[in-house]
């Protein structure tokens, strides 16, 4: 209101329109800068100037009393012949490959839960939900308990049907699996989110002249909605990769950190940590960090590469 | 008019012959989709029951599903035997502070980045988004060793002052800010406010869809967070909930039934709030794109 009701001002500013005018494309002055210093002090601080000092402590080694001593690339020799590293990498690949399971899963549930005149839709996505809303290391408690080898639900329910159980969280192998049905569960309601989004802006007409056509619900699907989707179907893809090279948590609060099995079941990140934390081995850990960024960026580059084949945007 | 009588009189049959045959397939998808749901809720509700059953009756063969007797006192001893309340202040003041700084710094930086004209916003701008890509771990260590170096391991302000800058929220707030018309600022210029009146009278009212967006990021993945808490606070009091519980879950004689008890607690205040706010949260984070 105060913007109208002031005649007297806008006159006075009437006659240095040109002036005015020419305010608008010339910078702000100082102004700009009390805004964005804040912000720029701490992202300067706390994620651009780390990055540089990881880079530099990833050609060190961290001495036990304080004290950092140049190395050279040592710690970058050693990543290549580190079995535990590899291992770590290969415990990850896994966990993602459980994990990616869920995307096809979600777009499934997502076509589900978008038919029109669903009854509870809004309930069913609320329930799908709540597992990404959840405390990672507080609903791993429970999971922990359902996956115990002698009094776990899962081993009861499969004693029902005459298999004997492993002891799921302290036996090699099935302890990634463990931990990956956890991601998988906790991921699927976020996917399929994303995912029903996607399919409202596909325009209903399309799919009433595909019908007008005699297509099937299945021909309909493959024609119509998997093109259309699948944009979303990418985005969801890199963002459930990424998030789970980075499996960390669940891994953490399923196992137990005191988990014998643990240095066996490391995701990257977790030995990116007991490297730089438990070991103490900074230096080290830093060149893990930076492999991080490098598997991590290959992996998002190769799927960006690979989206011209299957991915259709108009 | 008869002519527009006639589709009017066919419409009304084929798009009940339309309903009838989508009701008909809906029945799979409610089948479906209830089992997915049950399989979604279950461990919550498998985690209240036994918050109240017996040690025994957790550790029993076959499971228990319902205890005996609702034992609501491992909830007192959830006070008693475990650092809970002073790990719940930690969650909720680093929670807190962090959506509250992270509010403010983000709404102004943004409003700059998006609507003011300085030299080298451009390449300040791609320096803040070129820290998304970049995964966590990798500030860490030099995040860990500038903390030690403050002084402020183990402290609160330790564990929040990373999380104060987000680039995320800068670009969720610059966006925001871009899609406004510019009609609003030039009148309030001519009306002869500064920057900052046009910025906190003008737009900043109009934002409020985004900040409720930031806001709900920001609390979830604070009250979350593990590794970087687990790192900077080392005594189990100066930690917040997430990481205490998964610290204290590693103790080999646990009592079950309190961890389950302490575990439904330090969920429900977002659990809570979820399912108060739900669409809001879900339209949030979908929006967002990431936690």
């Amino acid at each position: 209101m105060t913007l109208l009701e002031r005649p007297a001002r806008r006159e006075r500013t009437a006659p240095r329109t040109p002036a005015a005018a020419g305010r608008v494309t010339r910078p702000d002055g100082w102004w700009p800068w009390l805004f964005v210093a804040p912000l720029l002090a701490g992202v300067g601080v706390f994620y651009l100037w780390p990055i540089l000092q990881t880079a530099y402590f990833s050609f060190t080694e961290f001495g036990v009393f304080g004290g950092v001593t140049w190395t050279g690339t040592e710690n970058y020799e050693r990543l290549v012949q580190d079995e535990r590293f590899y291992r770590s990498i290969g415990n990850t690949l896994v966990y993602t490959a459980v994990v990616v399971i869920g995307v096809p899963i979600s777009v499934f549930l997502a076509s589900l839960i978008n038919r029109p005149g669903l009854r509870f839709a809004g309930l069913y996505r609320t329930l799908f939900f709540l597992p990404y809303v959840a405390m990672p290391t507080a609903i791993s408690l429970v999971w922990r308990v359902m996956y115990n080898g002698d009094y776990g639900i899962f081993n009861y329910l499969l004693s029902l049907v005459g298999i004997d159980g492993p002891y799921w969280t302290s036996t090699e192998g099935f302890a990634i699996v463990a931990v990956a049905i956890v991601g998988l569960w906790s991921s699927v309601g976020f996917s399929m989110i994303i995912l029903s989004a996607g399919l409202k802006n596909i325009p209903p007409e399309l799919y009433e002249a595909s019908e007008l056509d005699g297509a099937t619900r299945w021909r309909q699907f493959v024609s119509v909605t998997v093109p259309l989707l699948s944009p979303s179907v990418f985005f969801v893809l890199v963002v459930t990769i990424i998030s789970s090279f980075q499996l960390f948590d669940l891994l953490y609060a399923v196992l137990g950190p005191r988990n014998p099995i643990m240095p066996e079941s490391a995701s990257l990140v977790y030995y990116f940590y007991s490297t730089g934390f438990i070991d103490n081995q900074k230096g080290y850990a830093a060149a893990i960090a930076l492999a991080i960024l490098v598997i991590i960026g290959l992996v998002t580059l190769v799927q960006f590469r690979l989206q011209r084949r299957w991915v259709t945007y108009d | 008019m008869t002519s527009a009588a006639g589709p009017a009189v066919v419409r009304p049959a084929r798009a009940a012959t339309r309903r009838r045959r989508r009701q008909g397939s809906n029945a799979l998808a409610h089948v479906v989709l209830s089992i997915g749901g049950l399989v979604m809720a279950f461990p919550f509700v498998w985690q209240i029951l036994m918050s109240l059953s017996s040690n025994a009756e957790l550790t029993g063969v076959p499971p228990t599903f319902f205890p005996a007797e609702l034992r609501f006192d491992n909830y007192v001893a959830v006070f008693e035997r475990l650092p809970f309340l002073s790990q719940l202040w930690v969650s909720v003041v680093i929670t807190v502070i962090r959506a509250a700084g992270q509010i403010a710094l983000c709404t102004l930086a943004g409003y700059a980045f998006a609507r003011m004209r300085f030299r080298g916003k451009g390449l300040l701008l791609a320096l803040v988004l070129s820290i998304l890509m970049v995964p966590s771990q990798v500030y860490l260590l030099s995040q860990y060793q500038i903390v030690q170096g403050l002084g402020l391991l183990d402290t609160i302000a330790g564990i929040v002052a990373p999380g104060l800058f987000s680039a995320f929220g800068t670009f969720l707030m610059r966006q925001f800010f871009l899609s406004l018309p510019a009609e609003l600022e030039e009148a309030a210029r001519l009306d002869g406010a500064n920057p900052w009146q046009t910025f906190w009278r003008v737009m900043l009212p109009l934002a409020g869809p985004s900040i409720s967006a930031l806001a709900i990021t920001a609390v979830l993945f604070s009250w979350n967070e593990l590794l970087w808490p687990l790192v900077v606070a080392t005594y189990a009091q100066n930690a917040p909930l997430a990481v205490g519980l998964a610290t204290i879950a590693g103790d080999v004689n646990i009592n079950y039934p309190v961890l389950m008890a302490a575990a439904t607690l330090a969920m429900a205040p977002i659990l809570i709030a979820f399912l108060i706010l739900q669409r809001r949260v879900i339209d949030g984070l979908a929006f967002s794109g990431l936690k």
